[in-house]
C-alpha cells in the first residue's frame, strides 16, 4: 500500500478522489535525495533532514507553522524514526519549492485543509527511517559487522556486542556513499517513544521571549516601511492623490500609486501611517459601487429559491419519498460574511532588484508566493527567493497572495527593500471571505419519526474553480460540499449545490473549517429539529441514524457521558449536540447554555469529544480543539460583516469584535483513543460550535435559530 | 525631532516626530519586533509593553509620552521576577499556538501580577480582556496565570 493509499483511506471520500487522481505521481515526494553533502558537507538524505559533522541536526518543515503545532509534530514523526531527540534537532522554514515540499495530499507546497499530518505522517516517519538505515549502514560497514546487530538511539548508531558507538555527525562522509533505501521498515505504535506523548512545542520558548520571527518582523538591510490604503470598493481603481502632505511628513520618502491602492513609504511605518491619513484620495467607485448587503442578500435567497442547482449525491429516490411520506419539513439556513482576522495583519516585504528579488512573508502557500511575485516582477521563477516565517496566525487567509502580489506591485516602484504593512483596517476591508452561504434543507420522517428523504441545497460561491480547480468536478466546488453528505443513514438523500459569487472585485476564499463550517450547522440544526418533531431524545435520535458509524457513535457516547446529557437541566438551561465527520476526524460537541429571564445568553460549558485516529502529540489535539471552539464562538456570537456603497463597513476590533477571554467558556476536549490513521485536526472543532449553540438555544428557550451570528440578547422563552 | 528613550534599560537617541506612536519607534527605529501591530487602536493588546512599570499600548502612545521614563518589552520582561514567573509558567502551560498575541499577553499578564499577586478569575478577566487571541489560547493563559501566582 503506497502512503497516498494509506493516508487516504482516513480521509474523507472527495480527498480520496481528489487525492489519489491528483498525486498519482507523487509517491516518491520527499524520498528523492537532493544529494550528500556536496555543497556544505552536511548529510542531506532527502529534504527534510540535514545532518552536520558536529552540531544540530535540521529538519526542513515542509508544512507552515501557523499555531497549529505542526512544526513540533513533522519534528515528532522524523526524530521519531531517525532515532534523535527533540533537543538534538533545530526546525528551519522550507523554500518555495513545491517539487519537494508539496503536501503529497494535495500535490501542491500547501499547509491547509487539516491535511498536514494526513499528508505526511509516513512520508516522514519513512525520511526519518532512510536516513537512520543510511547512518547505521555506514556505521556496520566500517566497523565490520552487520548492521543487523546495530542499534541506533539519541544519534547515534551503537553496537551493543562490542561497545562501539558513533555519532551521526561522524558518519555522514561514510553514509553519503550508501544509497538511499527506497523500502525502510516502520516502527511499530508499541515502539514509538515520541508519537502519541504529549510533547511541549518547540516553538514556545521563542514565542514567549519576544524573539520569534513572523513575516511582519523581517528587517532585511536598508528596508523601508509602506502603509497602504487599498480603494475600498471590490473592484474600484484610484482616481487621484495629491502626495504632497504625505511628503511632508518627516520621515516619508516616497508615495508609490497602483491602479488600486497608494502606498506612503517612509523610514518607519508610523511616519509612512502618518503620511497616508493626511493624504485625501479620490477613488472611482467602479462598477459595485452601489451594492449593500441587502442586496447582496436578497441575491442569495434568489440563489436559493431559483438558482441553477447542479446534483451532486443521489441516493435513493428522493422525489418519491417526499411524495409518499408527508408532511414536508422546510428549513434555510443562512450564514453571513466573515472575514479571517488573523492577528499578525498582512504584510509582505520584497527586495525587488533587476535580476532577482527576496520575499519575506509568512504564507500557507510558498511556491504560489513566489510565482506570483515572478508573474508580477516578469522575474523567472528561480530568482525569486521566499523566506518563508511563522505566521501569526492563518485560518485559511494566507493561502492567497493577493497581499504579495499587492506588495509586489509597490515594490518595483521602490528601490531597495520595502515592508509593506497593511493596516487592521485594510486587513478586514480586503480579506479573501467566507461569502455567503444558505442551506435550505428538506426532509420527510417515516412512521418511526426517522427520516425518509433529506435534500439538501447548498448555495454559494465555488472558491476551488479559482484556487484549486482540482477540488471541483462537473461544476461543483467539492469543497464547499464537504460535509454535505452528511453521516446519517437515510434511505433517500439528494445534494446539490448552487453556485452564487460575490460581487466581482471582492475577493472569496476558504476560511477554517471550510465546507463543515458551512454545512454541519444546517444538518445538526436540521437533525434536531427533525428530532423535536419526531418528539424523540436528539441524542437518541442520532443513534439510531449512526449506527454504521461506529466511531461517530463512539465520540457522541463520550461527550453524553461527560457532558452528563442524562441529567436533568433547570429551566431556562438547555444542551445541544453538534457532529461533524470531516478532515478524517469524527467529532461530538454538547454546548449547555443558560438564557436568563432578561433573554442574556450565556454559555455554561463545551464538551467536545473527538476520535482523530493515531494522535502525533495530544497536546496539540487539545490545543487545536480549544482553537477551533474559540474562533467558531466568536464567528457564532459577532461574526457578520456587513456591506455599504460597494465596501466592506467593518474595519477593526471595535464594530468586528472578536471573543475575548472573559467571555470563553469552560470548554473540555476529551480524545477517543484510536490506532486508525491519524487525522486532521486543526479545522474540526470550529463546524460544530453555531449548531450545537443553536441547539442548546432551542432546549432553553424554544426558540429556534436558522442564522448566524447569534443574537445574544434576544431571547424570549416561548 | 531627536527623541531620548530608555527602553530596556538601554539609551536610545531617535530622530522621529513626537507625535508618532512608540510601537513604531520599537520595532522599526530600533528594532525591538517582540512587540507587535494588531490593531492600532488600543482594542487587541498585542502591542502592550510597560512604561514606568504601567501596561500601555504602545500603538497609541505618542513616542513623546515615553520620554524620560523606562520602557519595559518583552524581549527584557524576563528580567524581572514576575516577567520570568509568568514566562515560566507560559512554557509550563505550553499557552503558545500562533504566538502573535503572545507578547502582549504576557507583558499584561505580568502587569497583573506586579499588582496583585492572588488574581481571582475576575481579576483575570478585567485585566486580559483587553488582549486578544484568534488562536482561542485564553483557557490556557488562564491556567498559566493562575500557575504563575501559585509560584509567587
Amino acid at each position: 500500500m503506497s502512503i497516498h493509499d494509506k493516508v487516504n483511506v482516513s480521509v474523507s471520500r472527495r480527498h480520496f478522489l481528489i487525492g489519489a487522481s491528483l498525486t498519482g505521481a507523487g509517491l516518491i515526494i520527499g524520498l528523492q535525495p537532493s544529494l550528500s553533502s556536496a555543497a556544505t558537507g552536511d548529510l542531506e538524505p532527502n529534504p527534510f533532514i540535514r545532518i552536520p559533522a558536529d552540531g544540530k541536526i535540521a529538519l526542513i518543515m515542509p508544512s507552515v507553522e501557523m499555531g497549529q503545532g505542526i512544526y513540533t509534530s513533522v519534528a515528532m514523526l522524523l526524530a521519531e524514526e531517525l532515532e534523535v531527540t527533540l533537543e538534538q534537532v533545530v526546525l528551519e522554514h522550507a523554500p518555495a519549492d513545491p517539487t519537494r515540499y508539496a503536501n503529497p495530499l494535495l500535490g501542491d507546497q500547501i499547509t491547509g485543509g487539516s491535511l498536514a499530518i494526513r499528508g505526511v505522517y509516513e512520508q516522514m516517519r519513512k525520511a526519518g527511517a532512510s536516513a537512520r538505515v543510511m547512518l547505521v549502514n555506514a556505521a556496520a560497514r566500517g566497523w565490520g559487522v552487520s548492521p543487523e546487530t546495530c542499534t541506533a538511539e539519541a544519534g547515534q548508531v551503537i553496537h551493543a556486542a562490542s561497545g562501539r558507538r558513533a555519532a551521526y555527525g561522524s558518519l555522514i562522509q561514510a553514509a553519503a556513499s550508501q544509497a538511499v533505501p527506497q523500502e525502510v521498515p516502520l516502527k511499530a505504535a508499541s515502539s514509538f517513544k515520541l508519537i502519541g506523548k504529549p510533547i511541549r512545542r518547540l516553538d514556545s520558548p521563542e514565542k514567549v521571549n519576544g524573539t520569534a520571527k513572523f513575516g511582519i518582523d523581517a528587517r532585511p538591510e536598508g528596508v523601508s516601511y509602506a502603509a497602504i490604503a487599498i480603494c475600498p470598493h471590490f473592484g474600484g481603481k484610484l482616481r487621484s492623490v495629491d502626495d504632497k502632505p504625505a511628503m511632508a511628513v518627516k520621515g516619508v520618502k516616497q508615495v508609490v500609486r497602483i491602479e488600486d491602492a497608494v502606498a506612503v513609504v517612509a523610514d518607519n511605518t508610523g511616519a509612512a501611517r502618518k503620511g497616508l491619513a493626511a493624504i485625501a484620495i479620490e477613488w472611482d467607485a467602479g462598477p459595485s459601487g452601489d451594492l449593500s448587503l441587502a442586496e447582496l442578500e436578497k441575491r442569495a435567497e434568489d440563489a436559493t429559491t431559483s438558482g441553477k442547482a447542479l446534483p451532486h449525491i443521489n441516493e435513493g429516490d428522493v422525489t418519491k419519498a417526499e411524495a409518499e411520506n408527508g408532511p414536508v419539513h422546510e428549513f434555510v439556513y443562512r450564514l453571513p460574511i466573515l472575514a479571517h482576522s488573523a492577528m499578525e495583519p498582512m504584510n509582505c516585504t520584497l527586495h525587488v532588484r533587476k535580476d532577482s528579488c527576496d520575499v519575506w512573508v509568512g504564507t500557507q502557500v510558498a511556491g504560489r508566493a513566489r510565482q506570483a511575485v515572478a508573474d508580477v516582477t516578469g522575474l523567472p521563477v528561480d530568482k525569486v527567493v521566499v523566506h518563508n516565517h511563522l505566521l501569526g496566525g492563518g485560518f485559511g487567509r494566507r493561502l492567497d497572495v493577493d497581499g504579495v502580489i499587492l506588495a509586489a506591485k509597490i515594490a518595483t516602484q521602490v528601490d531597495g527593500p520595502v515592508k509593506v504593512t497593511w493596516s487592521r483596517e485594510e486587513d478586514i476591508r480586503h480579506d479573501c471571505y467566507r461569502y455567503l452561504n444558505y442551506s435550505k434543507i428538506t426532509a420527510t420522517l417515516g412512521p418511526d419519526g426517522l427520516p425518509m428523504s433529506w435534500r439538501h441545497r447548498v448555495i454559494g460561491p465555488a472558491v476551488m474553480a479559482r484556487w484549486l480547480p482540482a477540488f471541483t468536478r462537473d461544476g461543483i466546488d467539492l469543497d464547499i460540499m464537504g460535509g454535505a453528505e452528511s453521516s446519517y443513514a437515510i434511505p433517500n438523500k439528494y445534494t446539490e449545490f448552487v453556485r452564487h459569487e460575490a460581487p466581482d472585485g471582492m475577493l472569496t476564499g476558504n476560511w477554517r473549517g471550510v465546507g463543515a463550517t458551512r454545512n454541519i450547522p444546517p444538518i445538526e440544526g436540521g437533525i434536531d429539529e427533525l428530532a423535536h418533531a419526531a418528539k424523540i431524545d436528539p441524542l437518541e435520535y442520532r443513534r439510531r441514524l449512526l449506527q454504521h458509524k461506529p466511531r461517530l457513535i463512539g465520540a457522541l457516547d463520550l461527550a453524553a457521558e461527560k457532558a452528563g446529557w442524562t441529567n436533568t437541566l433547570p429551566r431556562g438551561k438547555g444542551r445541544g449536540i453538534a457532529l461533524s465527520e470531516d478532515f478524517g476526524s469524527f467529532a461530538a460537541m454538547i454546548s449547555e447554555v443558560s438564557v436568563g429571564d432578561d433573554g442574556k445568553l450565556k454559555i455554561d460549558r463545551i464538551v467536545f469529544a473527538v476520535d482523530c485516529g493515531q494522535v502525533v502529540n495530544p497536546d496539540t489535539v487539545d490545543a487545536q480543539i480549544l482553537s477551533g471552539i474559540v474562533y467558531g464562538l466568536s464567528a457564532a456570537l459577532y461574526g457578520r460583516l456587513t456591506v455599504q456603497n460597494g465596501a466592506v463597513v467593518e474595519s477593526n476590533f471595535d464594530d468586528s469584535p472578536v471573543l475575548r477571554i472573559h467571555e470563553t467558556p469552560k470548554i473540555e476536549v476529551y480524545i477517543v483513543p484510536s490506532s486508525e490513521a491519524p487525522g486532521g485536526i486543526g479545522e474540526v472543532g470550529t463546524p460544530g460550535v453555531a449548531p450545537s449553540l443553536f441547539n442548546a438555544i432551542f432546549a432553553a428557550t424554544g426558540k429556534r435559530l436558522r442564522s448566524l451570528p447569534i443574537d445574544q440578547h434576544e431571547f424570549r422563552r416561548v | 525631532m531627536s527623541q531620548n528613550l530608555l527602553v530596556n534599560g538601554t539609551n536610545y537617541a531617535v530622530d522621529v516626530d513626537d507625535d508618532i506612536p512608540l510601537l513604531w519607534v520599537l520595532r522599526d527605529t530600533i528594532g525591538l519586533t517582540g512587540t507587535k501591530f494588531g490593531c492600532g487602536i488600543a482594542m487587541c493588546g498585542a502591542c502592550t509593553v510597560h512604561v514606568d512599570g504601567i501596561p500601555v499600548r504602545s500603538c497609541v502612545m505618542p513616542v513623546g509620552d515615553a520620554v524620560g521614563k523606562p520602557v519595559t518589552t518583552i524581549e527584557a520582561i524576563g528580567d524581572t521576577a514576575e516577567g520570568a514567573r509568568v514566562q515560566r509558567a507560559w512554557l509550563e502551560i505550553d499557552v503558545v499556538q500562533c504566538g502573535y498575541c503572545q507578547s502582549g499577553q504576557i507583558m499584561s499578564a505580568t502587569a497583573l501580577l506586579a499588582a496583585n499577586p492572588s488574581p481571582t478569575d475576575d481579576d483575570i478577566d478585567a485585566v486580559m480582556a483587553g488582549n486578544i487571541c484568534r488562536c482561542g489560547t485564553y483557557p490556557r493563559i488562564r491556567a498559566a496565570i493562575k500557575l504563575a501566582a501559585k509560584a509567587g
